[in-house]
């Protein structure tokens, strides 16, 4: 019952809004839709509370402590974002940037976003995760063009081009696990392409098929998640849409593609026995972290600074995956959390900020404390919590990725400190200069939302300090399935 | 090689039109003709699926072959034609490598490609493996068109083509996809396809035409 609502309130309310979703009131009915999706989450999560691991639908669909949090905040995000776009979105149509019937199909696609990813996460069957993951993308490729200039058409056509290769790739990948699957479980039925029955046999898979996939599944599934050198797009989808896009897709789509990836190599691992996924994440990651963060450097666009500061996340993430282990593990999806809490809440502040000075860019960006001291300051404590400081959230994560880096890979954690300080300088530098100082910033007509801002930083405060029992428990529980180390 | 049953020789004389069809669309620089061997490569794995499901038996297997006649041999062509005629793109002159080049280059990834369908191949349990092969290069060769080009449409028949490669190859190695997938990737091309349309009239809206050259202004340090 909660599942249903779960994907079935985002999926009516796609359809509903693309009829009504240039009403005066859409706004708020994008935000209802994404409350309601949040309480079924809620629903779901206590009921796995008590219940433990759940499965749907002749076991299409599943619950375990991997995807169980990740569903949570996948909602939460959804919910917060929407009350975020309700006043950004109307003040971008009164400034004329974008017409009704935009704002109809960005309510509209808004939600079907939001369907895919709950869909790519909860479903046990690899193939509808490709199916979900693609559609996440078509989904929000007319939104990353929302504004119809050349530079969000060249970011649309490119996040359409790169992903879209990208994910036959990761079709293909799919297809040489079903391969191998299908020797083990026979053809009948469905059920060689159902995680949990590949996970329970994935010891007599075929190696060799298997690692092949596996290559073809992390370029796949990677180039959604933005690792290098496969990020081209990622930074100009998130700089040219709206800013509400940008949250979800650096908060949210950069997870679920991590979480494809992760559960892909689940089963790899199982079956090679051998260190080569492991590797190639970690290669991957760290290639990500150091290539984004000396890019840093070279950004002027407050949106396209922290789309690389997304790559950059990403890139840990990834590394902690491939170093596996019961710690690296935890770190890892404890950063997942925080990040997306995070990187959304920096997106609604520069949002607010991008739209109060009229322009991206950094430079011409002063003194947003003495107009808004409440968008200065979330900006500001949003980019110490990105940028690791304690007592964030952010800090304890990295702090354990680095302390597993020094006893597991030692060669790995100079270069990650290096990167870390880097980006450190490049973020800091320029969100202090736009933070105070002279102002060049004005008023605007609908009051800012900055509750999402404060709220997810008070989440982020509230994870660096205190992790609550049942969740560090699901970080256990997934933790020791994902394995590896 | 040991005698094969007829079916099966014909089902590697079809496999081996998929590759030809490749190397066509590698070269040809008008639009139609390209959109036309597309629907052609559907038509060739549509019979081989047909031929397919006939050997085996399989019922989704001729479910399968009919979503291809649909999908890829008449509406994804009929609309691409539609788009051509509508924004005038009827020439792909500019590319990166001239023909020659592009064919040396598309050979060598064609044995490339057996050298890593052999894993594969050796594991498939169904009688056409050798076809293996021939599906991954379609890929590669569907991938390297993407490269060379710089028009957006012949782009995008690469990458139907591409998708062509990816059916061909699951249905030689397993007899298809379950059914549930292999809708959902139809839905998804469709609805990809559709976007596109709609993209490229924005595209075309803005800058009166569709070459990517126009798509270049994003740089790392803008």
């Amino acid at each position: 019952m909660e599942f249903l609502a779960l994907l079935g309130t985002p999926l009516a309310g796609a359809l509903a809004l693309a009829w009504f979703g240039a009403r005066r009131r859409a706004p708020e009915a994008n935000a209802a839709l994404s409350l309601a999706t949040l309480a079924a989450a809620v629903a779901l999560t206590v009921r796995v509370f008590g219940a433990g691991n759940l499965t749907f639908f002749h076991e299409q669909f599943f619950i375990d402590p991997f995807n169980v949090f990740l569903v949570t905040l996948t909602a939460l995000v959804g919910f917060t974002t929407s009350m975020f776009s309700r006043p950004y979105m109307r003040v971008e149509l009164d400034h004329g940037r974008i017409s009704a019937g935009r704002l109809r199909l960005y309510h509209s696609m808004y939600q079907l976003f939001i369907a895919t990813m709950l869909l790519a996460l909860t479903t046990n069957n690899l193939g509808l995760m490709w199916v979900a993951m693609e559609a996440a993308t078509l989904s929000t490729v007319l939104l990353v063009t929302l504004y119809r200039t050349p530079a969000s058409l060249e970011a649309g056509w490119k996040y359409f081009i790169l992903c879209g290769v990208g994910i036959a790739q990761a079709l293909f990948g799919t297809i040489l696990l079903y391969i191998a699957a299908e020797k083990v479980l026979g053809a009948e039925g469905v059920s060689a392409l159902l995680w949990t029955h590949l996970n329970a046999v994935k010891a007599q898979l075929e190696p060799r098929v298997l690692s092949l996939a596996f290559v073809f599944l992390l370029v796949g599934y990677g180039t959604k998640v933005g690792l290098a050198p496969l990020h081209n797009w990622l930074p100009d989808a998130h700089a040219e849409g709206p800013t509400p896009i940008s949250a979800v897709l650096s908060g949210l789509l950069l997870n679920v593609a991590i979480y494809a990836v992760v559960r892909c190599k689940i089963l790899v691992e199982g079956s090679l026995h051998s260190p080569l996924p492991a590797q190639m994440l970690m290669g991957f990651g760290m290639l990500s972290v150091v290539l984004a963060s000396f890019l840093l450097w070279r950004q002027r666009d407050i949106k396209r600074l922290f789309a690389y500061s997304s790559i950059e996340h990403m890139g840990i993430i990834a590394f902690a995956f491939g170093m596996g282990g019961a710690i690296a593990n935890f770190a890892a999806l404890l950063h997942m959390t925080v990040h997306s809490l995070t990187k959304s809440a920096i997106f609604f502040a520069a949002g607010h900020a991008a739209q109060k000075s009229g322009t991206q860019i950094m430079e011409r960006i002063r003194g947003l404390v003495t107009v808004s001291p409440t968008v200065g300051w979330g900006l500001m404590l949003g980019s110490l919590a990105i940028l690791g400081m304690p007592p964030f959230g952010v800090f304890a994560s990295e702090f354990l990725i680095l302390t597993t880096a020094m006893r597991e890979q030692p060669w790995a954690t100079p270069i990650l400190l290096i990167a870390l300080g880097v980006a450190f300088a490049a973020i800091f530098g320029r969100v202090q200069s736009m933070v105070f100082g002279e102002t060049t910033v004005k008023r605007l007509p609908h009051t800012p939302a900055l509750l999402p801002v404060f709220l997810h930083l008070a989440l982020v405060l509230m994870l660096g300090l205190f992790i609550p029992p049942y969740l560090a428990e699901w970080y256990r529980a997934a933790a020791r399935m994902i394995g590896g180390g | 090689m040991t005698a094969q049953p007829f079916v099966l020789q014909i089902l590697n004389a079809l496999a081996a039109l998929l590759l030809l069809l490749s190397f066509a669309m590698l070269a040809q620089r008008r639009v139609v003709t390209l959109v036309n061997l597309l629907a052609l490569q559907g038509a060739v794995l549509c019979a081989a699926t047909l031929l397919l499901a006939w050997r085996t038996g399989e019922a989704h297997l001729y479910f399968s072959a009919a979503l291809t006649l649909c999908l890829k041999v008449a509406f994804l062509p009929w609309l691409l034609h539609r788009l051509i005629r509508r924004l005038g793109v009827y020439w792909d002159t500019d590319t990166l490598l001239d023909t020659t080049g592009t064919m040396l280059v598309g050979l060598l990834v064609v044995v490339f490609a057996f050298g890593l369908a052999q894993p594969i191949s050796a594991l498939a349990s169904t009688a056409t493996r050798s076809a293996v092969g021939i599906a991954v290069a379609v890929i590669l060769l569907a991938f390297l068109t993407m490269i060379t080009r710089r028009k957006a449409m012949s782009q995008v028949v690469g990458f139907l083509s591409m998708e062509n490669g990816l059916f061909f190859g699951a249905m030689s190695a397993t007899y298809g996809m379950p059914m549930i997938v292999e809708l959902g990737v139809a839905l998804d091309v469709l609805v990809a396809m559709l976007v596109l349309g709609v993209f490229f009239f924005q595209i075309r809206e803005q800058f009166d035409s569709l070459d990517l050259e126009h798509l270049q202004s994003l740089k790392e340090d803008r």
